[in-house]
C-alpha cells in the first residue's frame, strides 16, 4: 500500500492536510480535532522526509495532476530547494501542535476549538502547496488558501484580546492587496507567453528580449510578494498580527508564512525571470538592497523600543527578513545559500522564541516585559530557552543565527561590499540590546508580588526544547544544512533550476 | 413582510424556478457554459429569497445550521475525494480516465462529481454567510446615529 502511494507523495503532500480539514471540521470537540491535526502534521512531516530522500536519490520529481501533460496540466516539481522548504513548513508544523493543544485550550473558546484547528490544516495545506507547484497560478490559489486561513487564524486571539480583530483586518487589507498585484503580475506574463507553467515561463520569457509587459509583471510580482513576506517598508501589517495572534499561531506562522513566501521570490526572480533578466538585476541591486539594508536598523530599533516581548519580536523578524532579501540582491551563490539558509535558520530560532513566550503567556497570561520580572527563577527552563533562542537571534557561535550570518558576510565580502559587511555586524550587535531587556528582566529583577508561577506544562517544555537543541544542533554541525542550501543556490544560478 | 402579499406570492412561485435554474446550470455544465460555482450562488439565492421574504427564522427551519456545518466540508470532500478514487484506483490525482473504461465516459463521470462538490460548498458557503450576517443583532439602532 505505502508502496503504491509512492510516486504519488508529492501530491499527497499537500492533499493530506487539504482533506483533512474539511474532516477536522465535521469534529465538533476541540480535542478530537486536536487529534487529527497531530496526526495530519506528523503524517506531513513524514513524507517530506520521505520527498526530500527521493529528490536527493532519483533527481527532480515532477507529477502530473490528472495525467494532463505540462505545460498543459498542472505540473508539481519538487527539486531540492522545495524539498527544503517543505521540510521545514511541515517540521514546524510537527514541533508545534504538540504544544498547541494547552496553549489553546487557555487562549481559545471552547466552541471554537475545532475550527482554529481546521483553519490550521487549511494554513499547513496551503504554504506547502505553495511550495510544491510547479505552476504559477496554482502557487496563487494556495497563498491564497494560506493566507485567509491566516487571517482566521490571528481573528481568533481576540478570545484573549479584542485588538486581534483590527489586527487580522489589517492584515487582511494588506495581504489581499498583495495577492492581488502578484495575480495582476501573473496575468501580464500569461498574456505575452501564453502559459502558466514555471519551467516553460522560464523558458519563453527570454525569447521575448526587453519587454516592456515583462518589466511591469516583473514589478507587481515583487511587489506583491514584498507585501507578503513583509519586506521593510511593507510590513506594518506584521508587527500587530503577530502580537495579537493565539501564541502557538505567531510561533507557527513567524517559522513558516514568510519563509515560503521569501521562496516564491526566489523561485520567480531566478528560476521563472533568470538570471538573464537585466531589469530584475538591476531592481534586485538598487531597490532591494537599500530596502533589506533599511529594514535591518529601522526594525531592529524599532524592537528595541517594544514593551510587549511578542512585538518586539515581530520586529525582530522584520529585521531578519531584511537579511534574507539582502542575501538575494548580492546576486552570488554565496549570498543565495546565505538567504536559504537563513530561511531554515530563521524558522528554528523564532520558533523556539515564540513558543518560550507562548509558555509565559500560559503561566503569566502577559507577554510584557514587566511581567517577566523575576522569571528566570520561577519558569527556568522556559526563560533558558529563551535565552539560548536569543542568542541564536543575535548570531554568536555554534548557533545557527552565527552560521547565517557568517555565510551573509561572506557573501557581502565577496562582492567587495565592505560596508554591507559592516553594516550587518552592526546591526546583529543592536540585537543584543533587545535581547538583553527581556533576559535582564527576567533573570536580574524581582517580581513583585509573591503569586507563586509554575514552570510551563511538559508537554509546552518538549517542543519548545527540541527547537532549542535543533539550534545547536544546526549551529555545530551544518554540513546538512550548507550542503542542501548551496546545491539550491547553484541550481538557481545555473539558470532554468 | 406578513402585509406584502404579492411578493409573499410570487416568491414563492419564483423558487421553484430558480432550483431548477441552478440544477440546469449546474448538470449542464459540462456542455455548455455554467458550472458548480455559477449553480451554487443560483441555488443559495433560492433560499435568500426564502429568508429575505419570510423572515431568517423560517429560512433556519428550511436549512438548520448543524446542515450547513456539514455540507460546506462536504462539497469539498466530494471535490478531494474523487482525486483520492482515480489515485487509489491506479491513475494520477484527478485522472479521470480510470474512473471508467471508455473514452470520455470517466472525463463525464470525473467532472460531473467534481462540479457536483463545487456546487454543494458554494450553496452552502453562501447561505451561512448570508444567514451569519442577517442573525447579527442590531448594535446601533437608526435613531442613535
Amino acid at each position: 500500500m505505502i508502496a503504491a502511494l509512492e510516486p504519488h507523495l508529492a501530491i499527497l503532500q499537500v492533499v493530506v492536510p487539504l482533506i483533512s480539514a474539511p474532516l477536522c471540521s465535521m469534529l465538533r470537540r476541540g480535542d478530537l480535532a486536536w487529534m487529527m491535526a497531530m496526526v495530519v502534521s506528523w503524517l506531513a512531516f513524514a513524507m517530506s522526509i520521505a520527498l526530500l530522500a527521493q529528490v536527493m536519490a532519483t533527481g527532480d520529481i515532477s507529477y502530473h495532476v490528472g495525467n494532463w501533460a505540462p505545460p498543459w496540466g498542472i505540473e508539481y516539481r519538487i527539486d531540492a530547494v522545495n524539498a527544503f522548504v517543505l521540510l521545514i513548513v511541515s517540521g514546524i508544523g510537527a514541533v508545534v501542535l504538540p504544544y498547541a493543544k494547552k496553549s489553546v485550550e487557555r487562549e481559545i473558546k471552547p466552541s471554537r476549538r475545532a475550527h482554529f484547528y481546521t483553519a490550521y490544516l487549511l494554513c499547513l495545506a496551503g504554504l506547502l502547496g505553495v511550495t510544491a507547484t510547479g505552476d504559477a497560478f496554482n502557487v496563487f490559489v494556495f497563498l491564497e488558501i494560506s493566507s485567509l486561513s491566516t487571517y482566521t487564524l490571528v481573528a481568533l486571539g481576540a478570545d484573549a484580546d479584542r485588538r486581534a480583530l483590527p489586527a487580522a483586518y489589517n492584515y487582511l487589507v494588506m495581504g489581499t492587496v498583495g495577492a492581488t498585484f502578484f495575480v495582476i503580475g501573473l496575468g501580464l506574463m500569461y498574456m505575452v507567453t501564453g502559459t502558466l507553467n514555471m519551467a516553460d515561463l522560464a523558458a519563453r520569457l527570454p525569447e521575448l528580449g526587453a519587454n516592456r509587459t515583462v518589466d511591469a509583471a516583473f514589478a507587481f510580482i515583487v511587489v506583491g510578494l514584498g507585501l507578503k513576506l513583509a519586506m521593510f517598508p511593507m510590513h506594518v501589517w506584521l508587527p500587530n498580527a503577530y502580537t495579537y495572534a493565539p501564541s502557538v499561531v505567531t510561533a507557527f506562522l513567524a517559522a513558516t508564512a514568510t519563509k515560503v513566501a521569501v521562496y516564491v521570490l526566489l523561485r520567480f526572480v531566478f528560476t521563472v525571470f533568470g538570471t538573464g533578466f537585466e531589469f530584475a538585476a538591476l531592481t534586485l541591486t538598487w531597490v532591494l538592497i537599500p530596502l533589506a539594508l533599511a529594514a535591518m536598523f529601522v526594525a531592529t530599533i524599532a524592537a528595541i523600543y517594544q514593551v510587549n516581548v511578542k512585538r518586539l519580536l515581530a520586529f525582530s523578524s522584520v529585521a531578519q527578513l531584511g537579511y534574507m532579501v539582502l542575501g538575494i540582491g548580492m546576486l552570488s551563490t554565496t549570498g543565495l545559500t546565505a538567504t536559504i539558509l537563513h530561511l531554515f535558520n530563521h524558522a528554528l530560532m523564532k520558533g523556539a522564541l515564540f513558543l518560550a513566550i507562548g509558555a509565559v503567556a500560559y503561566r503569566v497570561g502577559s507577554t510584557n516585559i514587566e511581567a517577566m520580572r523575576g522569571l528566570g527563577k520561577r519558569m527556568p527552563w522556559t526563560m533558558a530557552a529563551f535565552s539560548a533562542g536569543g542568542l541564536s537571534l543575535i548570531g554568536v557561535p555554534t548557533t545557527v543565527g552565527f552560521i547565517s550570518k557568517w555565510y551573509l558576510v561572506m557573501a557581502a565580502i565577496e562582492n567587495g561590499w565592505w560596508p554591507i559587511a559592516v553594516l550587518i555586524v552592526a546591526s546583529s550587535l543592536l540585537a543584543i540590546f533587545y535581547v538583553w531587556k527581556v533576559i535582564e528582566a527576567a533573570y536580574f529583577r524581582e517580581a513583585d508580588d509573591e503569586t507563586a508561577i509554575q514552570e510551563a506544562p511538559m508537554s509546552m517544555l518538549v517542543p519548545l526544547w527540541l527547537l532549542v537543541l535543533a539550534n545547536f544542533y544546526f549551529g555545530i554541525d551544518a554540513e546538512l544544512t550548507t550542503s542542501v542550501a548551496t546545491t539550491a543556490a547553484k541550481a538557481f544560478l545555473g539558470g532554468g533550476g | 413582510m406578513k402585509h406584502h402579499l404579492v411578493l409573499r406570492v410570487v416568491t414563492k412561485l419564483m423558487i421553484p424556478f430558480i432550483l431548477i435554474f441552478g440544477l440546469y446550470v449546474q448538470f449542464h455544465g459540462d456542455f455548455g457554459p455554467g458550472g458548480g460555482f455559477q449553480a451554487g450562488v443560483i441555488i443559495a439565492a433560492a433560499f435568500i429569497l426564502y429568508a429575505l421574504v419570510f423572515g431568517l427564522e423560517e429560512a433556519r427551519k428550511v436549512v438548520p445550521d448543524g446542515a450547513l456545518r456539514i455540507l460546506v466540508p462536504a462539497g469539498v470532500l466530494i471535490f478531494a475525494g474523487t482525486g483520492v478514487a482515480t489515485l487509489l484506483m491506479g491513475g494520477k490525482f484527478l485522472d479521470y480516465d480510470v474512473l471508467r473504461p471508455s473514452d470520455t465516459g470517466g472525463q463525464h463521470l470525473g467532472i460531473w462529481l467534481v462540479e457536483f462538490g463545487v456546487g454543494t460548498t458554494v450553496a452552502a458557503v453562501m447561505i451561512a454567510i448570508f444567514f451569519t450576517y442577517a442573525a447579527r443583532p442590531h448594535q446601533i439602532d437608526d435613531e442613535d446615529w
